[in-house]
């Protein structure tokens, strides 16, 4: 059951992200590679797909001497006439260090210094095809692509160097960027092979790389690399590009979603000296030569919408409960890769065929539970704003921005302007973060219409309330929770519905007879979205949540009671883990705090997290009647495979622990009428220093089991495990996120 | 409207010509190309626009630039001295304090203005007086480490 489980899980968590295929190939020949490079050795990777395809149809693969390259193109790595090593992925980085674990895995394989190793990201022209940087698949997919391809260059250069200094190529071997024969009597280095060379070369598919227990350089702990850039500010972000001619552009937003436009008088905007104003559809925009005359512009553009009426807040779980319609395990239409599809995708699949009998499992049982549990819109608010910085020559388009999905703008770029996909070019600079919010182009749509209007480049930095009001949200949902558990603690039916807030982390790992897993896709009245671990949060919150009043029914210590129902060892060891340094069970909380235990699994990691919280009393600011809670301790073991690099994976999960405090205890998005009521940092609260607890990270490291991707998964267990400690403090069962967006009610 | 045509910016006079009601901010990034400031917010909530004025941190998104005229602004491209970095940019680097590092300037500006006032501050008085600035990716706890490490108080 659970193998099939496991595919289902994997098929979905593709089904909800990466639906897009690549839809054009890179039509480079050698001599365009050559032109491109100048000297130097390129080694050409075929994508993996591509690959499976050759072995599908009998060839080796091998293809060092053949003319034709292959059209579907992984990655390409160009070691330059001084030695330096050039790698090239259509991947971003948007703040979760890919840049540097895929320069690890590169310099651990070819055996250079890290710092000798420089990557291209995300450039349309200069990379690639990729689908995107989402989903956790940098790890797992790229790295192993990447680390092929720096394997077999540093075969084919040993060849190289071997013929050169006529010695056998295996009496040869690359230490710190030197070829050594045995006695170190003959050396070069890999500049001196790469001098003078014009060759591309495309890497055979058989090469071995490197087992994680063998790794030198990944495995161990490195910093971000060209952390020099970002502390002296000299790192180019999208918003800080300047060009030639540079005019800052604005857009005039409806009065609320799904407005259309009645009338506009832009007359006094275009008396403004140096603003011009663009309309095309419900779409209105300016530019100006600054940013004040600008939004100046904006401001003095009379606009009439008409809006309809739209629900709020307060009728949310109703409306997605009614309107849910049931999808069962893999039977949701694929959706097709538009901008629509990406933002609402169709929740698809994801629950699975029923197990047993429910009715059954309840006949079964001792104790009987039904809950609701519910989780708010929440925003990504990445810290900068998406931006876009636009130019066109003549039909040649040109487009900076900050997107995880590079050609995916491309797409949406050449759709908006009916143009080829070759006249478009998308770079993504080192991004000011996204956690999902960025893979759609609708700023990168917005500055080009108004560049191609101003016959200029053109760059549009979306505002704060903009960002938190026209990106997409985290999906709300509605999760039902039926279950029956016996007095021995024996888990006996489990039937769960998510209505609208989708199937990431549904599945279970408790062994349980009778199981009946669905989820409804409802008609959001907001536009919703990727977030980091999707839907993880809301499921495992619900579900751990859930578990743990079962524990409690029963009278049951919570970890004794999954350790009794959970029989995966990888899930069991970092339940353990993270109780043992937590020191669970062996103390009990001080008054008026309360411990909290939860765990987990998704997307190839597993995670167990323990909370401490203390309630205490409201700041004089606050309402005297609500008190407060402070997390004051977080111990979260996480497994995904063989750890890449300690350090970061440890700032990756600590990163999460932090941010998945706001969507556990404040964060919600406010709305009514189609508008935004709390679009600000002053009334949408994020986490801040002063709510950040003590967090202690442990590692479980699975040499043996390849890397899944960290991102996401670390952020699935707060919410549950604060709850829960929420509980155990005062006895009150909250099952509503945010828990305490006012602070905590006692009554 | 009130000109303003200099600015005394890391050191050095530096000419512009924009309305004293520009946000700071906005003179410098886009006038001056001291890109290291960033928008976070536009609102004083989240610090990534931090500078110095006179040595206090000062959310340049919501200071007009007339009222730094004839102050010492400094910025994060202020702070490297003869290709040294500040001792913060160092301890950040060594504490790998960032992700995406977009909020990186404005914390690094506003410890060196807490450092200034308090060189030797405790675990409170580091969230206290770091609280406005907001790190999305959630690094507080490295960055607690990282000024904790250039106060040499770890
Ligand atoms: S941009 Fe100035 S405080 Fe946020
Ligand atoms: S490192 Fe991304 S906001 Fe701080």
């Amino acid at each position: 059951m659970n193998e099939q489980l496991d595919l289902t899980i994997g098929i979905e968590s593709e089904r909800y992200e990466l639906f897009e295929n690549p839809g054009y190939y890179f039509n480079f020949d050698r001599r365009d590679f050559i032109k491109a490079f100048g000297l130097g050795i390129v080694f050409i990777v075929p994508a993996a797909r591509a690959l499976a395809q050759q072995r599908g149809q009998g060839e080796s693969g091998r293809g060092g001497s053949n003319e034709r390259l292959p059209n579907d193109l992984g990655a390409w790595i160009h070691i330059d006439e001084d030695g330096g090593v050039t790698v090239f992925t259509g991947k971003v980085e948007v703040g979760q260090n890919t840049r540097t674990s895929l320069t690890q895995a590169v310099a651990d394989e070819l055996h250079v210094p890290i710092d000798s190793v420089h990557l291209v990201m995300g450039d349309t022209d200069l990379t690639p095809f990729d689908m995107g940087t989402f989903g956790s698949r940098s790890t797992p997919t790229m790295a192993p692509q990447l680390r092929k391809a720096a394997a077999a260059a540093r075969e084919m250069l040993i060849a190289m160097a071997a013929e050169q200094l006529k010695v056998a190529p295996g009496d040869l071997r690359i230490v710190d960027a030197r070829f050594l024969n045995h006695d170190k009597s003959k050396t070069l280095t890999l500049a001196e092979v790469a001098k003078g060379r014009k060759l591309v070369k495309v890497i055979p598919d058989d090469i071995a790389i490197t087992q994680p227990k063998d790794w030198t350089i990944a495995g161990a702990s490195a910093r971000k690399v060209e952390a020099k850039n970002f502390v002296t500010g000299k790192h180019r972000y999208t918003s800080d590009i300047k060009r030639e001619g540079m005019l800052y552009g604005k857009v005039v937003r409806p009065a609320t979603f799904n407005a259309t436009l009645v009338s506009v008088d832009t007359k006094a905007a275009e008396a403004m000296p140096g603003a011009k104003v663009v309309t095309d559809g419900n779409f209105i925009g300016v530019v100006a030569a600054d940013q004040q005359t600008v939004t100046k512009a904006a401001n003095a553009i009379a606009v009439d919408w008409k809006s309809p009426g739209q629900p709020s807040n307060a009728e949310l779980f109703d409306l997605l409960r009614k309107t849910g319609t049931e999808r069962r395990g893999g039977e949701g239409p694929r959706p097709q890769g538009s901008i629509v599809d990406v933002v609402n995708p169709p929740i698809g699949g994801g629950g699975s065929r029923p197990q047993g009998s429910i009715a059954d499992g309840l006949v079964a049982a001792d104790k009987k539970l039904e809950q609701t549990y519910t989780v708010q819109y929440i925003a990504h608010a990445p810290l900068e704003p998406r931006a876009a910085v636009a130019e066109w020559s003549g039909d040649q388009l040109t487009v900076w921005t900050g997107s995880q999905r590079p050609f995916g703008v491309r797409s949406e770029l050449a759709e908006a302007f009916h143009i080829s996909e070759d006249k478009v070019r998308v770079i993504v600079p080192d991004t000011g973060s996204g956690y999902g919010g960025k893979h759609t182009g609708e700023c990168a749509v917005e500055a080009a219409r108004l560049a191609k209007a101003a016959g200029k480049p053109v760059k549009l930095v979306w505002t704060r309330e903009e960002e938190f009001t026209w990106a997409y949200f985290r999906p709300a949902g509605v999760i039902d929770i039926k279950s029956g558990v016996k007095n021995d603690g024996t888990l006996t039916a489990w039937e769960f519905h998510n209505y609208n807030s989708g199937a990431a982390g549904i599945q279970i790992k408790y062994d349980i007879p009778n199981t009946d897993i669905r989820v409804h896709q409802s008609n959001s009245p907001l536009r919703q979205g990727s977030y980091r671990g999707l839907a993880a949060t809301a499921n495992h919150f619900a579900r751990e949540s859930h578990i743990d009043e079962l524990a409690h029914a029963v009278n049951i210590d919570p970890l004794e009671f999954r350790l009794k129902n959970i029989k995966d060892e990888r899930l069991r060891d970092v339940l353990q883990a993270a109780a043992k340094s937590f020191g669970w069970g062996k103390a009990k909380p001080a008054s008026g705090h309360g411990f909290g235990i939860a765990c987990g699994f998704e997307k190839g990691g597993y995670i167990a997290t323990c909370a401490e919280i203390a309630v205490e009393p409201p700041s004089d600011k606050e309402d005297k009647s609500n008190k407060r809670v402070r997390i004051v301790r977080v111990v979260e073991a996480f497994e995904c495979g063989a750890v890449v690099n300690p350090l970061h994976l440890k700032n990756q999960i600590e990163g999460a622990i932090t941010m998945a405090i706001g969507g556990a205890l404040f964060e919600s998005i406010q709305f009514e009428n189609g508008k935004i009521l709390n679009p600000h940092f002053a009334s949408y609260r994020v986490p801040r220093f002063a709510d950040s607890p003590a967090i202690e990270v442990v590692l479980v490291d699975r040499k043996d089991i390849p890397s899944a991707g960290a991102g996401e998964t670390p952020i699935v267990g707060l919410a549950p495990a604060v709850a829960n400690a929420i509980f155990n403090a005062t006895g009150l069962r909250l099952r509503s996120l945010p828990l305490i967006p006012k602070g905590l009610t006692t009554g | 409207m009130a000109k303003v045509t200099s600015l005394n910016v890391n050191g050095k006079k530096m000419t512009v010509d924009v309305d004293s009601t520009v946000s700071l901010l906005a003179v410098l990034r886009n006038d001056l190309d001291l890109t290291g400031s960033k928008y976070g917010c536009g609102e004083g909530q989240c610090g990534a626009c931090t500078v110095l004025l006179d040595g206090a941190a000062t959310r340049s998104c919501i200071t007009q630039v007339g009222r730094a005229a004839g102050k010492q602004i400094t910025t994060i491209e202020g702070l490297e001295k003869d290709g040294k970095l500040h001792p913060l940019q160092d301890a950040f680097i060594k504490a790998d304090a960032m992700q995406c590092a977009y909020c990186t300037s404005g914390m690094i500006m506003s410890a060196s203005a807490l450092l200034s006032k308090n060189p030797k501050p405790n675990r409170e008085e580091i969230i206290s007086g770091m609280n406005g600035n907001i790190c999305r990716c959630g690094t507080y706890q490295r960055i607690v480490e990282a000024i904790q490490i250039a106060s040499g108080t770890t």
